[in-house]
């Protein structure tokens, strides 16, 4: 039979040993909160008007002379997607090198050198999706890097140090937008990070000086006065996948359902 | 307990002591937990910088006019004023310096970009006058007859 004054004396023991861990989280917590508070003023976030591109692909090229990315592997930073859906329901897309060379022909490509010549009377819709990492503000692709490779800067950009990339390929399995290859030459993990060493000195990404049509477009999202913050929050655009929870900062102008 | 139990504990003791006397050596002073929390927030701070150190290519037209601005104030009459001089010459880079002459990209492709007609309603690619690749003069230069900077039909050349 337990007294009185055992079990008190041990309820405060449990009581104080449960406070104990909690006391040792709160006292690391001001570090954290300090280091959110320290908010950046900047988050680059980018608008692409579907309706605009028309697949000249000089946006790839651009970007993979500008990137150092070899030109002729099949791999880029940022690629032009075409769709077309007939009038019997087919959907067609494809983008034969990422679009490097752009769209020359109707022949859309299958893969394995196969191809499928649609002809304009069979066409319900056709457009051209320009795509790019999204730069999401709850990135998957650095949740999962083991070795802290991989991190999103304080204005949003994710990027990843290639010194400390050990070539896992765990972040490229987890993009859900496939934008992570590995660079063929340093063998790490490359994906697009808003051309940083241009928007940081005031120039546009390399995809957007190149585009002649003005279908993309980057610009400061915290920055009230900025047209694309402005294009952003007024106007009626969609995100890629936002199932996924991703908080993706790359907006579409005509998205459609078509497109993933 | 015997000796031989102990003698691999004593190795794995030793080489974690090692590693953690290393650590602090090897990992630099500016990796750690920064703005955005332990989550996307973990890495070596002075790899910005590294980005930022990237060379710029792709100048931009404004480079270009500020010693060819009479190109440049010809082609803006045209409809190709939308085109970036770069598109077609290649990357500034250092010009004149370094590179001192660009190599153009005169291709039948690289007008074809734009101006193989394709009829997508819902894409601006539609409104381009565009020709046929197979039909209109099949493997020829489009600038044998066309100039890139006075591209309308009565600058045929």
């Amino acid at each position: 039979m337990i007294s009185r004054r055992d079990f008190l004396k041990s309820a405060a023991k449990v009581v104080a040993g449960a406070s104990i861990p909690l006391a040792a989280i709160e006292i690391l917590a001001p570090a954290r909160v300090h280091a959110l508070k320290t908010d950046s003023s900047i988050r680059w976030a980018f608008l692409v008007d579907t309706y605009k591109c028309v697949g000249c692909g000089f946006c790839v090229k651009a970007c993979k002379n500008e990137n150092e990315i070899p030109y002729d592997a099949n791999v880029t930073r940022t690629w032009v997607e075409r769709y077309v859906l007939t009038k019997d329901g087919k959907l067609y897309a494809d983008s034969p090198k990422g679009a490097r060379d752009g769209f020359t022909g109707t022949k859309i490509d299958l893969g394995m050198g196969h191809y499928q010549d649609i002809k304009k009377e069979d066409i319900k819709k056709a457009f051209f999706v320009p795509k790019l990492c999204n730069q999401c503000d709850n990135p998957p692709c650095v949740q999962v890097c083991p070795v802290g490779a991989t991190y999103q800067a304080p204005d949003g950009v994710v990027m990843v140090d290639r010194k400390w990339c050990i070539g896992c390929g765990y972040c490229i399995m987890a993009c859900p937008y496939g934008v992570r290859f590995f660079h063929p030459k340093y063998h790490t993990a490359e994906k697009c990070n808003f051309c940083y060493h241009r928007i940081t000195k005031g120039l546009k990404t390399a995809c957007v000086q190149a585009c002649p049509f003005g279908a993309r477009q980057i610009g400061n999202i915290k920055d009230p006065n900025d047209p694309v913050a402005k294009a952003i929050t007024t106007e009626r655009v969609g995100i890629l996948k936002s199932e996924y929870g991703t908080k993706p900062q790359v907006f579409y102008i005509g998205l459609d359902e078509e497109v993933r | 307990m015997k000796n031989h139990i102990f003698r691999p504990l004593w190795v794995v003791i030793g080489l974690v002591v090692l590693i953690l006397i290393i650590r602090p050596f090897y990992v630099p002073k500016d990796f750690g937990i920064h703005e955005r929390g332990y989550m996307y927030g973990w890495y070596r701070k002075s790899n910005i910088e590294d980005w930022k150190k990237v060379s710029v290519k792709y100048q931009g037209k404004e480079y270009c006019g500020s010693c060819h601005p009479d190109k440049v104030e010809s082609i803006d009459r045209t409809p190709h004023a939308v085109i970036q001089c770069e598109n077609c010459h290649g990357p500034a880079l250092e010009h004149p310096s370094d590179p001192p002459k660009l190599a153009i990209d005169r291709t039948r492709e690289q007008c074809l970009r734009c101006h193989a007609k394709l009829v997508y309603p819902s894409s601006g690619r539609a409104n381009i006058r565009g020709i046929d690749p197979d039909k209109h003069n099949p493997g020829v230069e489009c600038v044998m007859c066309h100039n890139p900077h006075n591209p309308i039909l009565e600058g045929l050349k």
